[in-house]
């Protein structure tokens, strides 16, 4: 029977084709399309082109899977391409001697040369993110858990203290880092984060002179920006469009980067 | 109790369909689906339960995006569609109609419209995948049939009409 009082949406006829509608519905709704032969043509339609995309692609699963696409295989060429993270991790107690090594201080003002401006930085930051962010196996030149490597040798080629933040607690796993050309000749720090979903968040930071520590936001097609200075240092943190979460993420950073350098004034 | 590994392991086939369907050349969806493999196994940390199922067409329909996304920032290299193409005629003509319709969907559209209709997902997973509340995936999949039924009806290219 139809109930005159609620009509069939045409959401209803959408989630009728795809078979969202509740049982107690489904009768009332196959009773419309009886009455109404417009929407039934919309709902014959609509699983026509259900019919279409599987008679086309339907039969890719009794394909037999490829040798390259079989755990095995991604396994062992993720592990020769040296990039698997528990072979990583074996390796890090190698990496250890480097912790003793060269002191990572070098003169504040060695590095901090020619002013950025918010717009420069920004720009190149945004640009190192969509270069990288889609780099599959190569996004860093040194893996997440070198962490104490890679802090040292970015703080010397900076020439300022670099703190790598820790967003674990938010699902963020550190990827890696880079050493970039910054935005005035000046080298810059970029570092990776990855969610477990494979979204991606970037930290740069480059040498500013700009006073301005006023947290500024910027945003693009697909993906915005945080931009601050802390003590003559730009940060800029990149993530993928999604304003909320990047702020949070702008937050734990910008927490952690402030009172590392409290601690250690 | 299946493994993580053995999850992920019956998934491939349903995966490459996906990526098929995505990319429309089986090179580039075998590499979308390898990658999206690495980058599984590699955060299996990171996976705290859940359907092992949706995550990993969450993976690779972001990688898709990344893919896109870098393919919008070089220069067309991508071929025209092939309006020159000799006419197909019986089903597999239907085929290319269909194949043609969804590469003119906009992105979201057109990976709302798969899972639900080619990998049988629920409006629900669908919205965990895309990270957006269910009536937006519906109101995706609305505009993508609208859409396919437009190019179908009078986006056909005229060539196919010409004996």
């Amino acid at each position: 029977m139809i109930d005159r009082d609620s009509p069939v949406t045409e959401e209803e006829l959408h989630a009728f084709v795809d078979g969202e509608v509740p049982a107690d519905r489904q009768e009332a709704v196959a009773a419309w399309l009886t009455a109404h032969p417009e929407d039934a043509a919309l709902v014959a339609g609509w699983r026509a082109q259900a019919d279409s995309i599987r008679a086309r692609y339907g039969a890719v699963v009794n394909e037999p899977v490829p040798v390259r696409l079989t755990l095995d295989q991604v396994m062992r060429k993720d592990r020769s391409s040296g990039r698997s993270w528990t072979a990583m991790a074996a390796a890090a107690a190698v990496v250890a001697f480097l912790g003793g090594g060269a002191t990572g201080w070098v003169a504040h003002g060695a590095a901090t040369g020619t002013p950025s401006s918010f717009d420069t930085i920004t720009a190149e930051a945004l640009e190192a993110y969509k270069l990288y962010v889609v780099e599959v196996r190569h996004p860093v030149e040194v893996p997440g858990n070198e962490r104490p490597h890679m802090t040292q040798w970015l703080t010397k080629r900076l020439g300022y203290q670099q703190y790598i933040p820790d967003l674990e607690s938010m699902g963020l796993k550190l990827v890696g880092g880079r050493l970039l050309p910054g935005p005035t000749g000046a080298a810059a720090a970029f570092y990776m984060y990855e969610g477990a979903s494979g979204e991606r968040f970037t930290v740069y930071s480059a040498p500013a002179t700009s006073p301005e520590t006023a947290l500024r936001y910027k945003d693009g097609d697909r993906s915005a920006a945080f931009y601050w200075v802390d003590d003559k240092h730009a940060y800029v943190v990149s993530g993928p469009a999604d304003k909320d979460r990047l702020k949070t993420v702008t937050r734990a950073v910008w927490e952690q980067i402030d009172r590392s350098g409290a601690r250690k004034s | 109790m299946a493994t993580f590994g053995q999850n992920v392991e019956a998934t491939i086939p349903a995966l490459r369909r996906y990526a098929r369907a995505l990319t429309r050349d089986s090179d580039i969806a075998d590499d979308l689906v390898q990658d999206t493999l690495v980058r599984a196994l590699r955060s299996e940390h990171l996976f705290h339960g859940g359907e092992v199922r949706s995550w990993l067409y969450t993976i690779l329909t972001n990688l898709n995006r990344n893919r896109l996304r870098s393919l919008s920032r070089r220069p067309m290299l991508m071929p025209l569609e092939d309006n020159d193409a000799p006419v197909l005629a019986g089903p597999e003509g239907g085929g290319r109609d269909i194949e043609r319709a969804l590469a003119t969907l906009v992105d979201d559209q057109r990976n709302a419209l798969l899972l639900v209709v080619l990998e049988g997902l629920t409006y629900r997973e669908v919205a965990e995948v895309q990270g957006v509340p269910i009536g937006t995936v519906m109101s995706r999949l609305a505009r993508a049939r609208v859409q396919i039924k437009t190019f179908l009806d009078g986006g056909r290219p005229a060539l196919r009409r010409v004996k």
